[in-house]
């Protein structure tokens, strides 16, 4: 059998109900995720994986199935579980240091060692020097520097993003997907990743699931044997590109579909 | 000719900055029309003084009420009476509207009555609370209370429903319970707008305080405009009238400092 998963999905559906009319956004989902393994969903817009990863977190209950987390069944948010979403979500009335702070305060940890920790994941993602800013005065891509800072200070079993870089210009996402797989590599946490885009899912993650259009369910699941520490450079080698067709051709199909789907 | 409405135009893109300088003239502009029609059609004998009295007619009958009538008391008595009132109101009304704009069980159970009551006109109670509390200032105190409690709990929650819902649901992610949520992200999230919300209500508080003064009353600013009234002092309901809108704006001028001092950190 080998080691036991990290993360454990099993068999689960969501239903919302919209106006009177059910909707099945999640179609029996079943999938597992190792220690330490950075993991990807890849699915067109509106394909619920975003609603899936809301059912790890525990934010969202599933209407059937469960997901255990090293086998314990998760039954609503814990800082077990730290996420980071697309938008809207530092503290305008906290500093960096103080967003940072904000897990560590909760758990009632001694002083000195919070700011020890503040300061190392500071540092992790290049905001030595701005401590004492507020949000206002980040561009957006420090904002989600310091929101996964925030997530991962906390020491979660599992970091979930989700969409993380979505809101950010091309240039400045690239940068972002170094320093998150810098961060990965160095600290090994298992993460649970979440977006739209081919090329970030591949660049980022030793495993990719693809998610079919609505209601969701996984169509495929592709190994990536990309070598680590990765770089922006290999984007642009032969394995990657062809990595890169193959999701691809995956996606689009679904992504016609999810098209169709809307016009219905 | 065309040179000039072409110049004209270029200020008149919607919703374009136009240059410091200019808006600042504009504002000197607006305000000096209103002086300069005003001094026309009363030194220029156009209009009755029993109607309206000339500018400076205005400031000597300000001037008297100040020496002679003591003035100072009314503005102190109004200016207690619509604090006092608004506090009372603030007290009980912040930590409702808050609730009531976090716990749904709270809003059901409040909201019909609420949302009934602040459509009731303040001024429609004088008599009633005439009848119930008498003339004094405790009565005067009640209609500020009713005027401004309403609006404020329903002001409120609006604030708190508009923190961000992934605000709270990161607090929780990142092992906040319940209470935490409450203490450490809805409030103060919603703390500036909460002053906001005062900053208008208390602007609405110095129009009740008036109409309860007017009504019955023995001091207050509302109390001499309608003494002057009866002895046809024109001059004085003016001056009146106008230090009322000086007060109102030296409250929301606080008010706006205050906010800047406290929420440095608010988007602009």
């Amino acid at each position: 059998m080998g080691e036991m998963p990290k993360l454990q999905i099993e068999k689960v559906f969501k239903v919302f109900s919209q106006r009177g009319r059910e909707i099945l956004a999640i179609e029996n989902i079943s999938l597992q995720i190792k220690n330490k393994e950075f993991t990807t969903i890849l699915g067109p817009s509106g394909c619920g994986k975003s609603t899936l990863l809301r059912i790890v977190a525990g934010l969202t209950k599933p209407t059937q199935g469960v997901v255990r987390l090293d086998g314990k069944v998760v039954s609503g948010p814990g800082q077990d579980r730290g996420m980071v979403f697309q938008s809207y979500t530092l503290f305008p009335w906290l500093t960096v240091k103080e967003n940072i702070q904000f897990g560590l305060e909760l758990s009632g940890m001694e002083k000195s060692k919070q700011e020890e920790i503040v300061q190392e994941f500071i540092e992790k993602v290049g905001l030595k020097g701005f401590e004492g800013a507020y949000p206002k005065e980040l561009s957006g891509g420090m904002k989600q520097r310091v929101a996964i800072a925030r997530a991962l200070a906390n020491n979660p079993d599992i970091l979930l993003l989700d969409e993380p870089f979505g809101a950010l210009d091309a240039q400045t996402r690239s940068l972002m997907q170094e320093l998150l797989t810098q961060v990965w590599e160095d600290l090994h946490k298992t993460i649970l990743f979440v977006t739209h885009d081919v090329e970030e899912a591949i660049f980022l993650s030793d495993r990719v699931f693809v998610m079919t259009a609505r209601p969701g369910k996984i169509k495929a699941e592709i190994e990536i044997p990309l070598e680590r520490p990765r770089n922006y450079e290999m984007k642009s080698s032969e394995a990657f590109i062809n990595l890169k067709k193959q999701a691809l051709a995956l996606i689009r199909e679904e992504a016609i579909k999810a098209t169709q789907n809307k016009v219905n | 000719m065309g040179s000039f409405l072409r110049r004209l135009k270029d200020h008149f893109n919607p919703r374009e900055p136009i240059s410091p300088g200019l808006y600042l003239s504009l504002s000197f502009a607006g305000l000096a029309l209103v002086m300069m029609v005003w001094s026309l059609l009363t030194y220029g004998g156009f209009i009755s003084p029993l109607f309206l009295p000339s500018p400076g007619n205005v400031l000597n009958a300000g001037w008297e009420q100040f020496l002679k009538f003591g003035f100072t008391n009314d503005i102190l008595m109004s200016t207690y009476r619509v604090m006092a009132g608004f506090l009372i109101a603030a007290i009980l009304g912040v930590p409702l509207g808050l609730l009531m704009g976090t716990f749904k069980a709270v809003e059901a159970f409040v909201e019909p009555l609420i949302g009934f009551i602040r459509y009731m006109p303040a001024s429609a109670f004088i008599p009633l609370f005439i009848l119930w509390l008498g003339i004094g200032d405790v009565e005067k105190i009640a209609i500020i209370f009713v005027g401004s409690f309403f609006q404020l709990v329903l002001m409120v929650a609006v604030v708190a429903t508009g923190v961000p819902k992934e605000m709270i649901e990161t607090a929780y992610t990142l092992g906040a319970k319940r209470i935490q949520v409450i203490r450490k992200v809805l409030l103060p999230a919603s703390l500036p707008g909460i002053l906001d919300t005062l900053r208008i209500i208390v602007g609405w508080a110095w129009t009740y305080i008036i109409v309860a003064e007017l009504v019955a009353a023995e001091s207050g600013i509302g109390y001499m405009i309608i003494n002057a009234q009866r002895m046809l002092q024109t001059g004085s309901i003016i001056f009146g009238i106008l230090v009322i809108g000086v007060l109102g704006i030296i409250t929301d001028y606080a008010f706006k400092w205050l906010h800047r001092w406290l929420f440095p950190w608010v988007e602009t």
